[in-house]
């Protein structure tokens, strides 16, 4: 319902805040310069995982806003279930033949969450073998799938998101779309629980459509190194072109968080934990995926 | 209880003259040896001072007679090669790094003063590759081992001393793991690459850089020869720096170079004399390393003066720039300046043109229904 509107009678006795106003273009001209010294100059910080705020505040997020308000109209839900401090694991369902879910959730935590938190996204190894991707993945905070990583990460309060499905889950044939793969070993379970940080299941509606993935061509995959190499209605047939992805309308709901602290760090190294707690966020992410499906009116819309 | 003699090997170099004269100038030690193969250069010989010099290959039983009868008691080890021409070839190379620490450690096993053991190792034993964590601790081993060159040379050695570890558990060994060194007197191998006006860069690839300086590196040795610390420790500065971050900070220009063409370029560097690196190094250059110090800080108990960024600043007093970052800022500061001026012109104008242009006042969205 909406809220009802409060007029103030006296103009004087409430200032209303000034709406935020967007820098003139010299404004804009004159940050853009300031930034090109300081990359010439190399007068900007990264940390010990190569993550490069500078670049990513002025560089990477921009691109990737335009697609994320206008392409896909992504409507984010329950972001109060991840913290404003401290660590957390947000763990999501994987899809799109090409992994722009995770871009899109970085966007979502950074640009919508009071607290503009900053997403650290856990990627496999052979994004980090991949040349210009590895680099320019590193700098956006992104590091390796591995339980050191995740923990180091964690404890120092970052909020951390990891795609436990993997490959399994990105490229997957399309009429199995919206239904979980395997949940890994269940590796991202004992980081949070030796960190004792909460786990906040992520559930992603949108991006499946994105790039329908109709069929696999094995041996060029294995030509590659790839894991797969995808068949889209567009993608090779169009050449370029079938590399843009269809506006489907997305939807990114973050769950209530699953709290391990009282589990004891101990619990990491019991199995039966372990699965447990890995079953549970499987099934919460997988109920969210229904009842955002049963939300949608249509893919596109 | 301070060490009464001290041999330290690869006296020769940069970083072993330094730690033989820091050792020299302490008055409760009572003789500090230096071991090398070549004769120090006379400006390391100055700073040497009552350090007494033998030239000597630890490779030769020499060694051997040199630890029992000046009654030795802590050796530092540092004389490993970490490139190829340095020490005249990778075969010899390798013979002087592993053959030689076996004779060294040989010596040492025999002799019954011998009581302390600091290895100068190196952070390289992690290797470098895509499966890395982003940051290694002790405890961690190499995801892919590394294959040959210098890693390969050190993990053997730090094999060799582990197992010598065994055989004497009376001597303390420390196994200190060092990142890249770097400072304005150093020869090292970063220092030597980034002096180049021109840096190869692996395209694609930006590899994360942790230093150390020179003096903390000194600092550090000097405290593992006189301390009683006793395990295998990382060594390296806060913070990391991206190789192309150093780079720039440094006004040197990138040259980004095709994996498959790193190699033969590497080989056209050697042979010109130019800069002495080997492959591992460029599979360094791609991945890049970081190493946690919690154990430098809390168990060994240094902490670092400076931090990587530091470190590569102080360097960079020595190299003169060849992208100047003043013109840098000069150039963006003109083209800013310009910006405001025609920014300003643009207003004065729209002054003038008066008010023409200016937005109606914005209607009140709620009105009352006017009495009839």
């Amino acid at each position: 319902m909406p809220e009802a509107r409060v007029i103030p009678l006296r103009p004087d006795d409430e200032q209303p805040t000034p709406p935020q106003a967007e820098p003139s273009w010299d404004e804009q001209l004159a940050g853009g310069l300031e930034f090109l010294r300081r990359r010439l100059t190399g007068e900007y910080d990264t940390d010990e995982f190569g993550f490069d705020p500078d670049l990513t505040d002025h560089v990477l997020l921009p691109g990737l806003r335009p697609w994320f308000h206008r392409w896909f109209r992504v409507e984010t839900q329950g972001l109060e279930h991840v913290p404003d401090v401290g660590g957390a694991l947000v763990v999501a369902n994987h899809s799109g033949t090409v992994p722009v879910d995770a871009l899109m959730a970085t966007v979502a935590l950074h640009d919508e969450h009071p607290s503009a938190r900053r997403l650290r996204l856990l990627g496999a190894d052979l994004v980090f073998q991949v040349p210009f991707i590895g680099s320019l993945a590193r700098k956006l905070g992104v590091t390796l799938a591995c339980n050191e990583d995740a923990e180091r990460l964690l404890s120092s309060g970052e909020v951390v998101g990891v795609f436990p499905e993997g490959f399994k889950g990105v490229g997957k044939p399309f009429h199995e779309r919206y239904t979980l793969q395997r949940f890994g070993r269940g590796g991202f379970v004992s980081a949070a629980l030796r960190t004792g940080t909460p786990i906040v299941p992520c559930a992603i509606v949108g991006a499946e459509e994105i790039y329908p993935m109709i069929g696999n061509a094995r041996t060029a995959a294995r030509l590659l190194g790839l894991p797969y190499f995808p068949i889209t209605p567009t993608f090779p047939l169009l050449g370029p072109l079938g590399a843009v992805p269809l506006p489907s309308k997305w939807f990114i709901a973050f769950g209530e968080p699953i709290e391990t602290a009282s589990y004891g760090p101990a619990a990491a190294d019991d199995p039966m934990t372990v699965f447990n707690l890995t079953d549970q966020v499987r099934e919460t992410i997988q109920h969210s995926l229904y009842r955002l499906l049963l939300q949608r009116r249509s893919v596109f819309s | 209880m301070p060490p009464a003699v001290v041999l330290v090997t690869g006296v020769s170099r940069w970083l072993g003259g330094a730690l033989a004269a820091e050792l020299a100038a302490d008055p409760a030690i009572d003789r500090v040896i230096g071991v090398d193969t070549v004769p120090p250069a006379p400006e390391v010989l100055r700073r040497l001072g009552r350090t007494e010099f033998v030239r000597a290959d630890i490779r030769s039983p020499l060694i051997g007679k040199v630890i029992e009868s000046a009654s030795v008691d802590t050796v530092v080890h540092m004389n490993i090669s970490a490139t190829p021409a340095g020490a005249g070839g990778r075969v010899s190379m390798k013979e002087l790094n592993v053959i030689g620490t076996m004779q060294l450690l040989a010596a040492c096993q025999r002799s019954p003063q011998v009581r302390r053991l600091v290895l100068k190792s190196t952070s390289a034993v992690y290797g470098a590759s895509s499966r890395d964590p982003a940051v290694f601790t002790e405890t961690m081993q190499a995801r892919r081992v590394p294959g040959g060159g210098f890693a390969k040379d050190s993990l053997d050695i730090e094999s060799y001393v582990r197992s010598f570890a065994r055989h004497r558990p009376d001597v303390g060994v420390a196994v200190l793991r060092f990142t890249n060194l770097i400072g304005p007197r150093i020869d090292s191998l970063l220092s030597g690459f980034l002096r180049m006006p021109v840096v190869p860069t692996a395209l694609g690839y930006d590899a994360r850089v942790q230093l150390l300086h020179e003096d903390d590196a000194v600092a550090v040795l000097r405290q593992a020869a006189m301390g009683d610390f006793v395990g295998t420790v990382n060594v390296g500065a806060a913070g990391t720096v991206l190789l192309s971050q150093a780079i720039r900070r440094l006004g040197r220009v990138a040259l980004p170079v095709p994996e498959v063409a790193m190699g033969s370029l590497g080989r056209l560097t050697r042979r010109g004399a130019l800069v002495d690196w080997s492959p591992e190094q460029m599979r360094f250059l791609n991945f890049g390393r970081v190493v946690d110090t919690r154990v430098l800080r809390e168990e060994f108990g240094y902490r670092p003066r400076y931090t990587t960024g530091e470190a590569l600043a102080d360097y960079a007093r020595t190299v003169p720039p060849v992208v100047d970052p003043q013109l840098v800022a000069e150039v963006t500061g003109t083209a800013r300046s310009a910006v405001g001026r025609v920014a300003g012109g643009i207003t004065a104008v729209q002054g003038l043109l008066g008010d023409r242009r200016r937005a109606a006042p914005p209607v009140p969205g709620l009105r009352a229904v006017r009495d009839a």
